[in-house]
């Protein structure tokens, strides 16, 4: 499928220009380590307390790496006016929006399998006994945050006040995703499968991605065109 | 009779209360080459960016080849050269090439003969940070004219060239429109226009004042047409 | 003629409000364990009413707006959604006075409160997103895209918390957890007509909002008709 096509060649792009420059990476990274840090400041957590709140606090990490991560989307191709040559090529909106988001995902994932040895030896804690099940939660947890961050950055790509916009936009709608992700998070860490009653909280979180993943695709191109 | 190259039907543009574009109306055949001039703020730009689909118009439509502008098969034979380069800095000459090429099906063989038609070959994967000015021109024309579009829209493509690179972009220009492509260039470099232009068109704060041939006298003197069509101030 | 039917609305809204302020102080039985607080309940509720009925209509119409493209379904989004923000903070008020007086506390996350504040917190964003953007057509597209996202995203919060709070249960906002089973049917009914007067004045607000879009839409159309005549 061309769309499909399109947006492997934007993703592919965005992800060389990010390894090339690693601006994001390392400012991400030093960042997620930094709150880790202040985190253990502020609470001085027992292993009992990182039962209770160990995927909580991840999360918190993972968004407001997220930001960062997702603001650079739109944003990379504003120097030299990038944008205006992607969006007068075949490529759809559509396909310009699946490609960003791809690739915001795939430094995102990077970035928290990054994060989890370092929580594990900053909090003593054992995050490998489900790996499958934490993994796949990850997984889908960032998926929601690329798409609809990388989906709001598109919005606000053209507006002052852009990185405080962003994650004020962001983080409410983001809500019924990371909800989920906390809770499932949670149990995962404790290396327990999911229990039956916590399903509902994987239902939401796939749920959510299917909708607000339609959504942006669908709503891509005319965010996109001016 | 087959579809204009380019149509453009009462076509109005506002940002916020300010009409950038007032009612502009004309037709361009394939082959012609049109250039569009104008002082600052006359809605040169404006206008070159809803033809090549990337704004929407406020009111009226345009029709590239009979068809709307925003389907893909229409943007696949668009070549863009905006105000600025259109390149990632961060990418190499080749790596740029293959981004945009990818989206439009251009091959390989063709990223190599072009890279070589601009004379980037030696520095084709240096990043294009490094490059100069004039290199880095080079590298956007070879960008815009690489997939064969059939419809060129650039906006002061001969601002800021020296004079190799004025002499490459015209080659192209008229190798281009031998093959039968259709022009638009706005620009205030008036003379090497005139030299390519076949219709001449004047905006003039968002009205289109002037749209017609390319007369001799346009050719010889480069000003005649701001003293005859233009507005006093 | 408009501004005939705010006048018209006000008459009767007013008066009704009234009305309903003195029944509800001074007439309408005490409920059994909640004790007079409980009255703050006929604002609580049916701002909510109002509040939910406007973030709809936002919806409806920012939906609209980008399939037809008509400003004026732009003008009713921002309407519904600064008229609806007003009464939402009229909710998030009375909930937390009424939680002070019940539980001793300003705040508890009790799943209609928690959900209440982030609807807020969401549609808030629409309106500093607004705020930012300069062209009006830009403007209204975009804000158009985001509040559909917002609505989305609202709807699916509504379970989210829901849940969240069946596994980690907490104190609920509610007249029923006065231990009473039915409610009073001169409760209930005092609850509608302060809810079809709320519906009323929050009515008015989309209005008289709805007519301040309208003029500066015309003053807009009145200077680009200046310009061109330069």
């Amino acid at each position: 499928m061309t769309m499909l096509r399109h947006a492997a060649a934007i993703a592919s792009k965005d992800l060389r220009s990010e390894f090339r420059t690693k601006e994001s990476i390392n400012s991400t990274l030093s960042f997620s380590v930094v709150i880790l840090l202040l985190f253990a400041f502020a609470f001085d957590p027992s292993p009992d307390m990182i039962v209770e709140f160990g995927g909580g606090l991840l999360w918190i990490v993972f968004v407001f790496a997220g930001a960062l991560i997702v603001n650079r989307a739109f944003a990379r191709e504003l120097p030299n006016d990038c944008i205006d040559v992607l969006v007068s090529s075949p490529a759809s909106g559509a396909s310009l929006f699946l490609g960003k988001a791809t690739a915001a995902f795939v430094l995102l994932f990077g970035i928290e399998c990054i994060c989890l040895p370092v929580f594990g030896i900053l909090y003593n804690v054992t995050w490998w006994r489900n790996l499958s099940g934490l993994l796949g939660i990850l997984a889908l947890g960032t998926w929601a945050m690329a798409c609809v961050g990388v989906f709001i950055s598109a919005l606000t790509v053209n507006l002052r006040l852009r990185e405080v916009m962003l994650p004020m936009l962001v983080y409410p709608v983001l809500i019924p995703a990371i909800l989920p992700a906390m809770m499932l998070t949670n149990t995962l860490l404790t290396g327990q499968p999911i229990p039956s009653d916590f399903m509902v909280w994987l239902r939401l979180l796939i749920g959510f991605n299917v909708m607000f993943t339609t959504l942006s695709v669908y709503l891509a191109e005319t965010v996109l065109v001016r | 009779m087959s579809a204009p190259a380019v149509a453009a039907a009462g076509v109005w543009k506002y940002f916020g209360d300010y009409p950038a574009l007032r009612d502009v109306r004309f037709e361009l055949q394939p082959g012609e080459c049109l250039a569009l001039l104008g002082r600052n703020g006359a809605g040169k730009t404006t206008l070159l960016r809803i033809l090549g689909g990337l704004s929407g118009a406020s009111k009226g439509a345009v029709e590239i080849n009979g068809g709307d502008v925003r389907a893909s098969e229409t943007r696949a034979r668009i070549g863009w050269l905006g105000h600025s380069i259109g390149l990632y800095d961060e990418l190499s000459a080749r790596e740029n090439l293959r981004t945009f090429g990818s989206l439009y099906g251009v091959t390989r063989a063709t990223i190599s003969e072009w890279l070589e038609k601009v004379n980037l070959t030696h520095v084709a994967d240096a990043p294009v940070r490094e490059y100069s000015r004039g290199m880095r021109q080079r590298l956007a024309v070879a960008r815009a004219f690489q997939h064969g579009p059939r419809l060129l829209l650039l906006d002061e493509p001969f601002t800021s060239l020296d004079d190799k690179a004025i002499a490459l972009l015209q080659g192209l220009l008229a190798e281009a429109r031998g093959s039968g492509a259709t022009i638009i260039l706005s620009t205030h470099q008036i003379r090497e226009a005139m030299e390519l232009a076949s219709k001449v068109a004047l905006l003039d704060r968002g009205k289109l004042v002037h749209f017609g041939e390319r007369t001799e006298a346009m050719l010889q003197d480069a000003g005649y047409l701001y003293r005859t069509y233009g507005s006093a101030a | 003629m408009r501004r005939k039917i705010i006048l018209a609305l006000g008459a009767v809204a007013l008066p009704l409000l009234l009305r309903n302020l003195y029944v509800i102080m001074f007439l309408v039985p005490d409920e059994m364990e909640q004790g007079p607080i409980y009255r703050i309940f006929y604002y609580h509720l049916p701002a909510f009413f109002t509040a939910a009925l406007c973030y709809l209509t936002a919806m409806v119409t920012s939906i609209l707006y980008l399939v037809k493209k008509d400003q004026k379904y732009d003008a009713i989004a921002v309407s519904a959604t600064e008229t609806g923000l007003a009464f939402a903070a009229v909710n998030l008020i009375t909930g937390m006075i009424w939680g002070r007086i019940s539980w001793g506390i300003w705040w508890a996350w009790d799943p209609r409160l928690t959900w209440a504040l982030i609807c807020w917190l969401v549609y808030f964003g629409y309106l500093m997103l607004r705020s930012a953007i300069d062209d009006p057509t830009e403007r209204a597209k975009n804000s158009a895209v985001l509040s559909i996202f917002a609505s989305a995203s609202v709807a699916v919060t509504w379970k989210a918390i829901e849940w969240w709070r069946t596994q980690h249960p907490g104190p609920v906002l509610s007249i029923r957890t006065g231990g009473v089973q039915k409610i009073d049917p001169a409760m209930e009914q005092m609850l509608y007509v302060n809810t079809v007067a709320l519906l009323l004045l929050g009515l008015i607000f989309v209005l008289v909002r709805l007519r301040q879009e309208e003029v500066q839409r015309e003053i807009d159309a009145l200077r680009r008709y200046a310009h061109a005549m330069n």
